[in-house]
């Protein structure tokens, strides 16, 4: 028998349930992050005008660049000033 | 362990060894006197007969003695051994013994053998049974007619080629590379943000096909990938082209036998293909950055396998890259650099470095796409012809740099998006703010010399975005 030894970190995934997807954006501030690649501007600025229409209050936010995640301190202020968040992902 | 004898003389034998048989009667000599002595066989019980003897089945007397050779004498004081003679060495015995007159009527001197510790097979089963870092990853049993590299294959282990299958032996051999604890943690390794240690780059630097003696390179490499310079996380998941292209600079070239010359690029140096696969393995085994999950690259490139290489120092009359960045000549150094490529520039009339360079301008403007600018970084491989142009003239590195970053200060207006009825390019406001813009950055553009000696051809390794907002170039010393 031959035995072999594990080469991945061996982590296992825990699943963590989605936070309530809201039902109602009238009543929550919606955050565009944009995420500083070229044409994120574009596209977050036409979904503010379609939230806008809707009532919606939106608040903007910028990776400092899309090649990291998102600091935490970002992360973190997009949490408490929003509750939902849309990100302009790609060009 | 303790050994059969705590104060005196142990002799380590065996009988498929002709100078064990030869010193039988040198044997019988100490036994006689009153020092006490142990004889210890590798091989067959009672060898030598009439003798009491120790049998060294499973070779642990051995291996904790440190046995290579058969016959060799110890001093044993406080069950420690002080003083050893391999072979049969007349005086040598005699110094170990504290006696005179050992062996009358036998040669001065004669080799010994090979131990039985040392024959393929015994020696990674015996390194495994007595590392003083045991292993502590998860152990994977196959079924009987399971085949191993399918195996690898199925748990999602590879990169797509097989692999050499990670068995304990193995493992146990390829933490010989390193000084560093099996369990030293050696990095924290996005974009899973696992826990790496030096098992684990072991594990996988088997499967890669490495030998022991590139361990330490590997694990260089790892650990600067693994820094936030040169962000990982970000090249595994674009879906830019890009993937990690290691340059290797100083002694550890030579003495692992990497190849700077004839298809340094190419197929058949092991040194070259392993260290970068024993890389991407890593990256994609701890890290988790496996494609189609976080890698999301649109097409990648066929060096996502493996991209490593080394300068052709000795062939080269410039400063190394290494020294460039910092290191001295006789440092070993891995430069890590978010790369792709090779785009060839063939140039086979220039006979003066300013033709040669414009060439050389000329095609580095495509890096990316010739209409952006500041984003990209570059590395040139230079070859011999391509250098022995330059050197004519005694043009430097640096030089060479100056000339291409003037050549490539390009006016503005030709590179905002829509100029030239392109519409990539830079954002049309900065025509109004600078008149020219340089293709590359101060930290931008980088030159190796490498490649066979014929061939009127450079090459460029194009980069993904460069610097703080990208990845950063990164150059760790060897030192493991």
């Amino acid at each position: 028998m031959t035995t072999l030894l594990d080469p991945t970190s061996e982590r296992t995934t825990h699943e963590r349930r989605l936070t309530a997807r809201p039902t109602d954006l009238a009543q929550s501030t919606v955050a565009l992050l944009d995420i500083s690649k070229p044409r994120g501007d574009v596209f977050i600025g036409r979904l503010e005008e379609l939230l806008a229409e809707r009532g919606v209050a939106v608040r903007h936010y910028r990776k400092p660049t899309f090649t990291k995640p998102a600091p935490l301190d970002l992360r973190r202020q997009i949490a408490g000033e929003c509750g939902a968040v849309i990100e302009a992902l790609a060009d | 362990m303790s050994l059969p004898v705590a104060d005196g003389l142990l002799v380590v034998v065996k009988d498929d060894c002709e100078t064990c048989h030869l010193v039988v009667p040198v044997l019988a000599e100490l036994v006689r006197t009153k020092t006490p002595v142990a004889l210890v066989s590798q091989d067959r019980a009672g060898f030598p007969d009439g003798f009491d003897v120790v049998h060294d089945r499973e070779l642990d007397i051995s291996w904790h003695l440190g046995t290579d050779t058969t016959p060799t004498i110890y001093r044993i004081e406080g069950g420690e051994a002080v003083d050893e003679q391999v072979g049969w060495h007349r005086s040598g015995w005699e110094r170990v013994a504290g006696t005179t007159g050992l062996g009358r009527g036998l040669p001065d001197q004669r080799p010994g053998c090979g131990s039985d510790t040392m024959l393929p097979g015994n020696y990674e089963r015996l390194l495994r049974r007595h590392s003083p870092y045991p292993m502590s990853s998860r152990r994977v049993e196959l079924g009987t007619s399971e085949d191993p590299i399918e195996a690898a294959f199925a748990r999602g282990w590879t990169d797509g080629l097989p692999v050499v299958p990670p068995t304990e032996e193995r493992v146990a051999r390829m933490l010989e590379g390193t000084r560093l604890a099996a369990d030293h943690v050696l990095c924290t390794l996005p974009p899973d943000l696992a826990e790496c240690t030096v098992e684990k780059v072991a594990i996988n630097a088997v499967m890669a096909g490495c030998r022991p003696e590139y361990l330490p390179v590997v694990l260089a490499a790892v650990e600067a990938a693994a820094g936030s310079s040169f962000n990982i996380h970000g090249i595994s998941a674009t879906t830019y082209f890009t993937g990690p292209v290691l340059v290797v600079n100083g002694p550890v070239r030579r003495t692992i036998g990497m190849n700077s010359g004839i298809n340094v690029l190419g197929q058949g140096n092991r040194a070259n293909l392993t260290i970068g696969r024993a890389v991407n393995l890593v990256v994609r085994n701890v890290g988790g950055a496996r494609p189609g999950g976080v890698d999301q690259a649109t097409f990648g490139n066929p060096g996502k396998l493996s991209f490593c290489f080394p300068e052709d120092e000795e062939g080269s009359p410039w400063e190394s890259l290494a020294v460039e960045r910092g290191f001295s000549p006789d440092e070993s150094t891995v430069t890590l650099f978010a790369g792709h490529g090779p785009i060839e520039i063939i140039d086979q009339k220039a006979r003066s470095p300013e033709a040669l360079a414009r060439s050389l301008a000329l095609q580095l403007r495509m890096v990316a796409h010739p209409k952006l600018a500041g984003m990209s970084e570059a590395i040139v491989l230079v070859s011999p012809e391509h250098t022995r142009v330059f050197w004519e003239a005694r043009w430097t590195k640096d030089r060479i740099r100056q000339e291409i970053h003037s050549l490539l200060t390009i006016p503005t207006s030709e590179m905002v998006a829509g100029a030239g009825g392109v519409a990539e390019g830079m954002p049309g406001w900065l025509a109004d703010r600078k008149p020219e813009i340089p293709k590359f950055g101060p930290e931008g553009l980088w030159f190796v010399h490498a490649g066979g000696d014929a061939g009127m051809f450079s090459a460029i390794i194009s980069g993904w975005v460069g610097g703080r907002t990208g990845s950063e170039m990164t150059t760790v010393a060897i030192d493991y």
